[in-house]
C-alpha cells in the first residue's frame, strides 16, 4: 500500500475498534502488526477537550428517577454514570480498577472488606467526600425499608462502620467479589444528609459532569465539572442527554447530526446505516443474554429429559442470524457469557440435533410432546419471533411448542416467574457470582426456574469465599456445566450491544463490556476530534 | 350577551362538570382494574417481593380503593393532583409543562390546518367536480389514509434527511424563543395538518355545497351575484355549525391523540407521558392526563356549540 493510501486508510478508520481496524487493514494487505501500530498512531492520540455531546438514547421514561437504586433503564444509567461516581470501576479487560476508593482489602476470608476512601475528591457542591458519605450511599439500599434494586447485593451485610479513612464491610459469608459489586451503577457515592440518610434528590456527586437540568423521559444536561479528580477523563464540555424511544427516529437524529452517538440501533438496518461513511457502529459483546426459563418444580419440566429435549430442539444459529441478524453468538445454556472473567470456553456449545432431542424425550417416557411457550416482546425485541422459531425446529423432534402471545403490558408481573415456560432477557452482571446467585440459586427471588440443585448451591458458596483465582475458575467451570446440563434456563442467545456514533467521536477502541455504553461511562471516556 | 347563549353556556357549563365527575369515577375505577401495580411496574424485573411491599406501603397503595379515591377526589378540586408514584415529582408540575407543549403545537396545527381546510373546502365546492375539487380530494384524502407515522417519516425523509430544511427532531427546551419553537415543531405541525385536513375540508365543502341548492342561494344567482361572493356571504354562514363541529372533533384529536407523532419526532408533549405512566401505573398522572383530556372534548364541544348558535340567527333568536 502507498503511503498516501494509507494515510486515507487511517484517516477512514478513526474511532474504529482496534479488532475492526485491524480486520479493514486485512482486507487492504497491511500485515496485522503494522496495522496494529497505525492504530495506535491514530486512535490513540491525546483525547482533545470541548465540544458539546448530544446522545440520543433509548429506555428513557417519564417515571425515571435519580434515585440510584430505581434506576432500571439506559438512560438513568448513562446520565447518573455521567455525574456520580462509584468506589471502583471496571475497565475494559473486566479488571477492576480503584475509584474512590482508592484500595481495598480482605480478611476473614473474605468477609471483612475495607475501603479505603480517597482524600481530597470533592461532590460538585464543593464539599469533600468523607467515609460517612460513603456509609450513608450504602446503606441507602439495605433495611427494611428500601426499595432498592441492589437490595440483594448487600443481603449478606451485616454491619458497615466508619474506621478513620476506611469504611469497613462485614458480611456474614465470604465474598471474594465484593469490589467488583462496588463498581455498579446503582450504587454511587452521593453526600450524606445530617440524619444518615443519602441525598440522591438533588443530583449531587462526584462525576465528571454537573448535573445543570434534568426532565425525565425527555432531556439531561450536565457541564464538565472543573475539580474532577480523575486525570484525562470527562473531556466534552457539556454532554445533552435525550431520550428518544422510537429507533427510526434515534437514526435520522444521527444521520442528518442532530446527535453524536445513539444506543441500541435497529438490527434489521444497521447494515444500512453502515454504508454512511460519517456514522460508526460499535459492535460490543457483553454480558447481555436472551432466555426462556422453565418452571422446575411443574411438570412436565420437572424432568431434566424434557428440559433437554427442549435445549436441543431450538436452532441458535438460527437464531443468532434470524433475531439478532449475527450481532451476537449463540447461547450455550448458561448465563456466562465469553465477557465473563471465568467463562468456560472449554464448554462444548450446544447445537440443534433432533435425534438428542428424540432420545431425550424416549428417556423421559414420552413418543411426543405439548406444551406452551408465553411470549411477548417485552421480554426483548424478538422474543415472539424467536418462539415462533423454536416451534419450528422442534416440530422435527416430535414436540408441538404452542406459542402464547403475552401482552407487553404487564409481562414481569402476569407472565415471567408465573407461567410454566415464558421468554426472558437479561443484562447480564458484572460477576459469576451475582448472576448465578440472583437467578439460579435456591430460592432467590428472580431465580426464575424455581431451580434447585444442592451441589450447585454449596459450589456457590464455596466460589464466593474462594479467594485463589485458579480453584475459582474450576468451581465456576463446574457450575456453568451443571447449569447447562441440569439448569431449567435454556440460554438461546448472547445478544451484543450495538450502538453508533459519528465519525467525530473518538475513543481509544477499548470498549468496557461489564455494560453497554462502554460500561456507562463513556461520556467521560470519550472526546471529539480535535 | 345574548340570553339564550348565556342560559346554555351556565346550563352546559354544569352539565360539563357533571360530566367530568363521572368521567373522574370512571377513570379511577378503570385504572384500578389494570393488573399489576405501580410498584411492580416502577421496579421491574427487579422487584422482589419486599422492595414491593416497601415499595407500596411508602405510597399508601395498601389502603383500598374507595378512601383513596375520595382523598384524590378531594385533592383535585383543592388543585392538588397529588404526586408522581414513580419519581415522586408534583402531578400539576409534570403535566403543565407538557400540557404547554402539546397545546402550543396543538394550537400550531389547527393555525395551518384550519383555514386551508376552510379555503381548500369552499373554493371545491366553488368549482365541483372540476379538476381542482377532484385534486383537493384526492390529495387530502391520500393524507388522511396514510397513517401518521409513516406521513411523519415521509417529512422526516424529505425535510430533513435529504433537503435538510427543518430538524427531524423537534426537542423544544423551556425558555425556547417563539421563532425557534416555531421552526422545530413545524415538521410535526405539518404532519398533523396532513392528518386532519381532509375531514374539515370535505365537511366544508358538503355543507356548502348542500346549501348551493336551496332557494335563497338560487335567488342570489338571479340576483346577478358572483360564484364567490354566493358561496362566502350567503352559503357559508349558514353552513357553519356543521363545519364548526368537525374542527372542533379535530382540534380535540390535535390535543389528545397525537402520541405517535409525538414519537417520532420526541416532542416532549403530553401523550407520552400519558403512555410512560399507563405503561409504569403511574396512577395520579394517568388520572390527572385523563381529566385534562376529558376537559378539552368538553369545552372544545362547548365551544363549537356557542360559535354554531352564535352564528346562526334562527337558533339565536328562537320564536
Amino acid at each position: 500500500m502507498k503511503k498516501p493510501e494509507i494515510e486515507a486508510f487511517i484517516g477512514d478508520c478513526k474511532g474504529v475498534s482496534r479488532r475492526e481496524f485491524i480486520r479493514r487493514a486485512g482486507l487492504l494487505g497491511v500485515a496485522a502488526p503494522a496495522a496494529a501500530h497505525l492504530f495506535a498512531g491514530s486512535a490513540l492520540a491525546a483525547p482533545k477537550k470541548g465540544g458539546v455531546f448530544r446522545y440520543g438514547l433509548a429506555g428513557a421514561s417519564t417515571t425515571d428517577t435519580l434515585d440510584p437504586g430505581g434506576i432500571t433503564d439506559f438512560f438513568m444509567q448513562s446520565f447518573s454514570s455521567g455525574i456520580r461516581g462509584e468506589l471502583t470501576e471496571i475497565n475494559h479487560k473486566s479488571e477492576i480498577l480503584p475509584a474512590i476508593a482508592e484500595s481495598w482489602g480482605a480478611e476473614n476470608g473474605g468477609k471483612i472488606w475495607r475501603f479505603k476512601i480517597r482524600r481530597g475528591i470533592e461532590f460538585h457542591d464543593g464539599r469533600t467526600v468523607t467515609p460517612k458519605d460513603v456509609a450513608a450511599s450504602m446503606n441507602h439500599h439495605r433495611g427494611e425499608d428500601s426499595k432498592s434494586a441492589s437490595k440483594p447485593y448487600f443481603e449478606s451485610t451485616k454491619e458497615i462502620k466508619i474506621d478513620g479513612d476506611y469504611v469497613v464491610f462485614s458480611l456474614d459469608s465470604g465474598n471474594a467479589d465484593f469490589p467488583f459489586l462496588m463498581a455498579d451503577y446503582h450504587i454511587p457515592i452521593c453526600p450524606a444528609n445530617d440524619d444518615g440518610t443519602m441525598d440522591w434528590q438533588s443530583g449531587n456527586g462526584t462525576g465528571g459532569y454537573v448535573m445543570k437540568d434534568f426532565e425525565p423521559g425527555v432531556r439531561a444536561h450536565a457541564v464538565r465539572n472543573p475539580n474532577y479528580w480523575k486525570e484525562g477523563r470527562a473531556h466534552f464540555d457539556e454532554v445533552r442527554w435525550l431520550g428518544i424511544a422510537d429507533v427510526a427516529a434515534r437514526t435520522n437524529a444521527l444521520t442528518t447530526g442532530e446527535i453524536d452517538a445513539m444506543n441500541r440501533c435497529d438490527l434489521k438496518t444497521v447494515h444500512l446505516l453502515k454504508r454512511n461513511s460519517d456514522v460508526r457502529i460499535l459492535d460490543v459483546a457483553g454480558t447481555q443474554h436472551y432466555t426462556a426459563p422453565m418452571i422446575t418444580k411443574n411438570a412436565p419440566f420437572d424432568n431434566n429429559d424434557v428440559r433437554l429435549a427442549l435445549k436441543y430442539a431450538v436452532n441458535r444459529e438460527e437464531l443468532v442470524q434470524k433475531i439478532l441478524r449475527g450481532h451476537g453468538t449463540a447461547g450455550n445454556d448458561t448465563p456466562i457469557t465469553p465477557a465473563n472473567r471465568y467463562f468456560d470456553s472449554g464448554l462444548e456449545q450446544r447445537k440443534y440435533d433432533p435425534d438428542r432431542a428424540r432420545h431425550h424425550l424416549k428417556k423421559a417416557g414420552l413418543d411426543s410432546l405439548s406444551v406452551k411457550l408465553s411470549a411477548a416482546d417485552a421480554a426483548y425485541e424478538g422474543a415472539v419471533d424467536t418462539a415462533t422459531l423454536w416451534a419450528e425446529s422442534a416440530k422435527q423432534c416430535g414436540i408441538n411448542i404452542e406459542v402464547v402471545r403475552e401482552p407487553n403490558d404487564g409481562y414481569w408481573s402476569n407472565v415471567w416467574l408465573q407461567k410454566d415456560w415464558s421468554m426472558c432477557f437479561w443484562g447480564g452482571r458484572p460477576t459469576e457470582d451475582l448472576m448465578f446467585t440472583v437467578a439460579y440459586s435456591e430460592g432467590a427471588a428472580w431465580n426464575d426456574s424455581y431451580w434447585s440443585h444442592a451441589r450447585f448451591n454449596k459450589l456457590l458458596v464455596e466460589a464466593r469465599a474462594e479467594l485463589d483465582d485458579s480453584r475459582r475458575r474450576e468451581l465456576y467451570g463446574e457450575m456453568q456445566r451443571i447449569v447447562r446440563d441440569e439448569g431449567g434456563v435454556p440460554v438461546l442467545m448472547y445478544a451484543n450491544y450495538v450502538s453508533a456514533h459519528n465519525k467525530k467521536v473518538m475513543h481509544d477502541g477499548n470498549i468496557a463490556i461489564n455494560w453497554d455504553g462502554d460500561g456507562f461511562k463513556n461520556t467521560e471516556r470519550w472526546w471529539f476530534e480535535g | 350577551m345574548n340570553p339564550v347563549l348565556l342560559k346554555m353556556l351556565g346550563k352546559r357549563l354544569g352539565l360539563g362538570f357533571l360530566t367530568l365527575a363521572v368521567v373522574a369515577v370512571f377513570i379511577f375505577s378503570v385504572v384500578e382494574l389494570l393488573p399489576g401495580d405501580v410498584a411492580q411496574e416502577v421496579l421491574g424485573q427487579s422487584a422482589t417481593p419486599e422492595t414491593v411491599a416497601a415499595f407500596r406501603r411508602e405510597l399508601g397503595l395498601d389502603k383500598p380503593p374507595f378512601p383513596r379515591f375520595l382523598e384524590w377526589a378531594g385533592g383535585v378540586l383543592r388543585g392538588d393532583f397529588g404526586n408522581s408514584l414513580a419519581n415522586g415529582r408534583p402531578v400539576a408540575e409534570l403535566v403543565s409543562g407538557r400540557l404547554g407543549n402539546t397545546l402550543f403545537l396543538a394550537g400550531y396545527a389547527a393555525l395551518i390546518a384550519v383555514p386551508l381546510a376552510l379555503v381548500l373546502g369552499v373554493a371545491a365546492a366553488l368549482w365541483r367536480n372540476t379538476l381542482f375539487d377532484r385534486a383537493a380530494n384526492v390529495a387530502a384524502l391520500s393524507a388522511v389514509s396514510l397513517p401518521e407515522f409513516f406521513v411523519a417519516y415521509l417529512l422526516v425523509l424529505g425535510f430533513s434527511v435529504t433537503w435538510n430544511i427543518f430538524p427531524s427532531l423537534s426537542n423544544i427546551e423551556p425558555g425556547a424563543s417563539l421563532g425557534e419553537k416555531l421552526y422545530k415543531a413545524f415538521l410535526p405541525a405539518l404532519a398533523l395538518t396532513l392528518v386532519v385536513v381532509a375531514h374539515m375540508m370535505r365537511m366544508t365543502r358538503a355543507a356548502v355545497i348542500n346549501l348551493l341548492a336551496s332557494p335563497y342561494i338560487e335567488m342570489a344567482k338571479l340576483k346577478g351575484l358572483r360564484g364567490a361572493r354566493i358561496v362566502v356571504l350567503h352559503a357559508l354562514p349558514n353552513a357553519l355549525a356543521p363545519i364548526v363541529n368537525v374542527v372542533a372533533i379535530n382540534l380535540a384529536y390535535l390535543v389528545v391523540g397525537v402520541v405517535v407523532v409525538e414519537a417520532v419526532f420526541v416532542y416532549p408533549g403530553l401523550g407520552q407521558l400519558m403512555v410512560d405512566s399507563v405503561s409504569r401505573r403511574d396512577i395520579p398522572v394517568v388520572q390527572a392526563a385523563g381529566l385534562i383530556f376529558a376537559a378539552v372534548y368538553i369545552l372544545l364541544n362547548l365551544l363549537a356549540d356557542v360559535v354554531s348558535i352564535a352564528g346562526n340567527p334562527r337558533l339565536l333568536h328562537p320564536r
